[in-house]
């Protein structure tokens, strides 16, 4: 390994530039962290990491589950005294780690194969990241009774609220154009999404193949799984 | 005229905002889940105050969500963004109004990254019209919709039909104000009263009659944490910090909660539902929730709207107990129907939350 050839393509992200100034240590970020709290996460420490631009550390980082946890609220960029931002520093690290394909090594990680699949697909198809059709009540029970009925009653609930759930013209929820829709195509086409997306596709079915499994049973698996070892207590 | 102290320190932390001509960009999940919020503040502002608030059907998703969850790239956020803000400059606004918080905060992210980098925005501007034909400019003013409902509020308590006071004790209503995590926590700056006091809620509240209820998890996010929701795997992420932030305002008694961020009242109300379909556990009297509202259900029912017209029956956490303390007179047939009376059923009951 060429010593600071990851920082290097770290410090390329803006959002690196932006978010690591000089971190002294204090804590501050990892008291606040809602993460912190639920996992075993340690912001403090992966600033800190980065900031000595130990190589293999920040491999091992790329490589984890703990730069995952984050939730990116972004609590800890409001009271860092150094005016670092521990939650831009993870986006920069998770970038690099999709790029390296490093994602796909750990639990937390390969869950981007699904939030890409999903997400990307809601923005492409629709216009939108959040699609009501598209939110089951069956795979979100917590949606409440109240969803479980609106989801029966899409077309009448929201016509009732004043939406326009796949209308023309303006409203809510309306049907976004063609050409509008095309524009986002294009823009992921020329900025990478593209890309990013085919990427860790390809990642994920090659690590269920690995596994020996379907790419549906490797989608389950992915959507439910959660190793009681990452929880803070 | 010379400030000192804390005067000059919130000095920092006004915020100017234009009296009209806006553009506006909805929200992902505030459509999906709060469609009646979007609608009642394009009512109010156009209709109730005569303002000109402009929406085309062209504007779509910013990527925000599918940013936060490490779906695509910065570079590609920042050319939707773009391609927002050429949609505002080709229909002649220079004032941009955006509905979600994690919107919000990304328009900022991106205005500072491109003070900071011009090179980037450069690259950017070079994008869009590789890809879209479209060149844009830059918003004069960035305000969310909260903020423009706050600069609003003392025109909404004019024509008030209902104040936030109990009217059975004439006291004034107990208020938990829950602002977005990416209002003002990345950038102080941007809102109304910084991230340690915004005041953005709590200034639509005192106009309106109410009193806001301190209490130490009052900064504490809801939970979303974007993929810590998405994956089901996760989700113990999302409710564990909604448990917190209950248990810490429990002991203050608070008659309901208004937010600014479109997902902070769907997972604060479905997280109460789950923790006492559960535990049994209900942080209202009576086996009741703690009622979570939008700040646009907020001004409707000050304002006289009719409950079910805001939307009020797609909250998991029952709003009688709330309407009932306001004085606010209801039918609970009507509850359910759908446009023009339809019978369109009805949710099936929850176990332990009333």
């Amino acid at each position: 390994m060429v010593m600071g050839r990851l920082y290097d393509l770290l410090m390329k992200d803006y959002r690196l530039r932006e978010g690591l100034n000089a971190c002294i240590n204090c804590g501050t970020c990892t008291a606040v962290c809602p993460a912190a709290e639920f996992y075993r996460y340690d912001p403090r420490r992966i600033v800190d990491i980065v900031q000595s631009k130990d190589e293999e550390e920040i491999e091992k980082l790329l490589r984890s589950d703990t730069i995952w946890y984050c939730g990116e609220c972004m609590s800890c960029v409001t009271r860092c005294p150094r005016k670092n931002a521990a939650g831009l520093i993870i986006m920069a690290l998770r970038n690099l780690s999709i790029e390296l394909g490093y994602f796909i090594e750990s639990e937390k990680g390969r869950q981007q194969f699904l939030l890409t699949k999903d997400l990307c697909s809601n923005v492409l198809d629709y216009g939108y990241c959040v699609y009501p059709r598209r939110f089951d009540y069956a795979g979100h029970p917590e949606a409440g009774r109240v969803w479980e009925w609106e989801e029966k009653h899409l077309d009448d609930v929201f016509e009732r609220l004043g939406g326009n759930l796949d209308g023309p013209g303006p409203g809510a929820m309306r049907r976004i154009p063609q050409e509008d829709r095309d524009q986002l195509k294009a823009i992921f086409d020329e900025t990478g999404a593209t890309e990013r997306m085919e990427k860790v596709r390809a990642a994920g079915l090659k690590k269920a193949a690995e596994l020996g499994m379907t790419e549906e049973e490797f989608s389950r698996m992915v959507y439910f799984t959660s190793d009681p070892k990452h929880l803070n207590h | 005229m010379i400030y000192e102290g804390k005067q000059k320190i919130w000095a920092d932390y006004q915020k100017e905002i234009p009296d009209d001509h806006y553009f506006y960009v909805r929200s992902c999940i505030r459509q999906s889940f709060f469609p009646a919020s979007e609608a009642t503040f394009l009512d109010i502002t156009r209709n109730r105050l005569g303002k000109d608030i402009f929406e085309t059907e062209h504007h779509t998703t910013c990527g925000g969500i599918a940013y936060h969850s490490d779906t695509i790239p910065q570079e590609t956020v920042m050319t939707i963004i773009a391609r927002q803000f050429a949609l505002m400059a080709k229909n002649g606004y220079e004032n941009y109004v955006c509905s979600c918080i994690t919107s919000f905060g990304l328009y900022c992210e991106t205005m500072e990254t491109w003070r900071e980098f011009p090179e980037l925005e450069a690259k950017i501007r070079e994008n869009l019209w590789k890809t879209c034909k479209l060149d844009f400019a830059k918003p004069k003013f960035l305000i969310h919709a909260s903020d423009l409902v706050y600069k609003y509020r003392n025109l909404i308590a004019k024509q008030a039909v209902h104040k936030l006071v109990n009217v059975h004790t004439g006291q004034p209503l107990r208020v938990v104000e829950h602002i977005g995590c990416h209002y003002s926590k990345m950038f102080p700056s941007k809102g109304v009263g910084g991230a340690e006091y915004p005041y953005v809620l709590v200034g639509m509240i005192e106009a309106w009659g109410g009193e806001i209820v301190d209490y130490p998890e009052r900064r504490h996010c809801c939970g979303f944490g974007f993929r810590q929701y998405f994956i089901k795997g996760n989700r113990g992420y999302s409710i564990s910090n909604t448990h917190k932030k209950f248990e810490s305002m429990e002991p203050f008694h608070p008659d309901f909660i208004i937010t600014n961020c479109p997902g902070c009242p769907y997972f604060m109300d479905r997280w109460q539902y789950v923790i006492a379909e559960s535990t049994g556990k209900t942080y209202g009297k009576d086996g009741h929730g703690i009622p979570v509202l939008t700040y646009e259900e907020v001004a409707g029912l000050v304002m006289g709207y009719d409950p079910w017209d805001l939307g009020l029956q797609t909250h998991q956490v029952g709003v009688e107990p709330l309407l009932d303390k306001m004085g606010i007179e209801y039918d609970p047939e009507k509850k359910y129907l759908g446009k023009g009376g339809k019978d369109i059923g009805q949710p099936e009951p929850c176990i332990c939350m009333k």
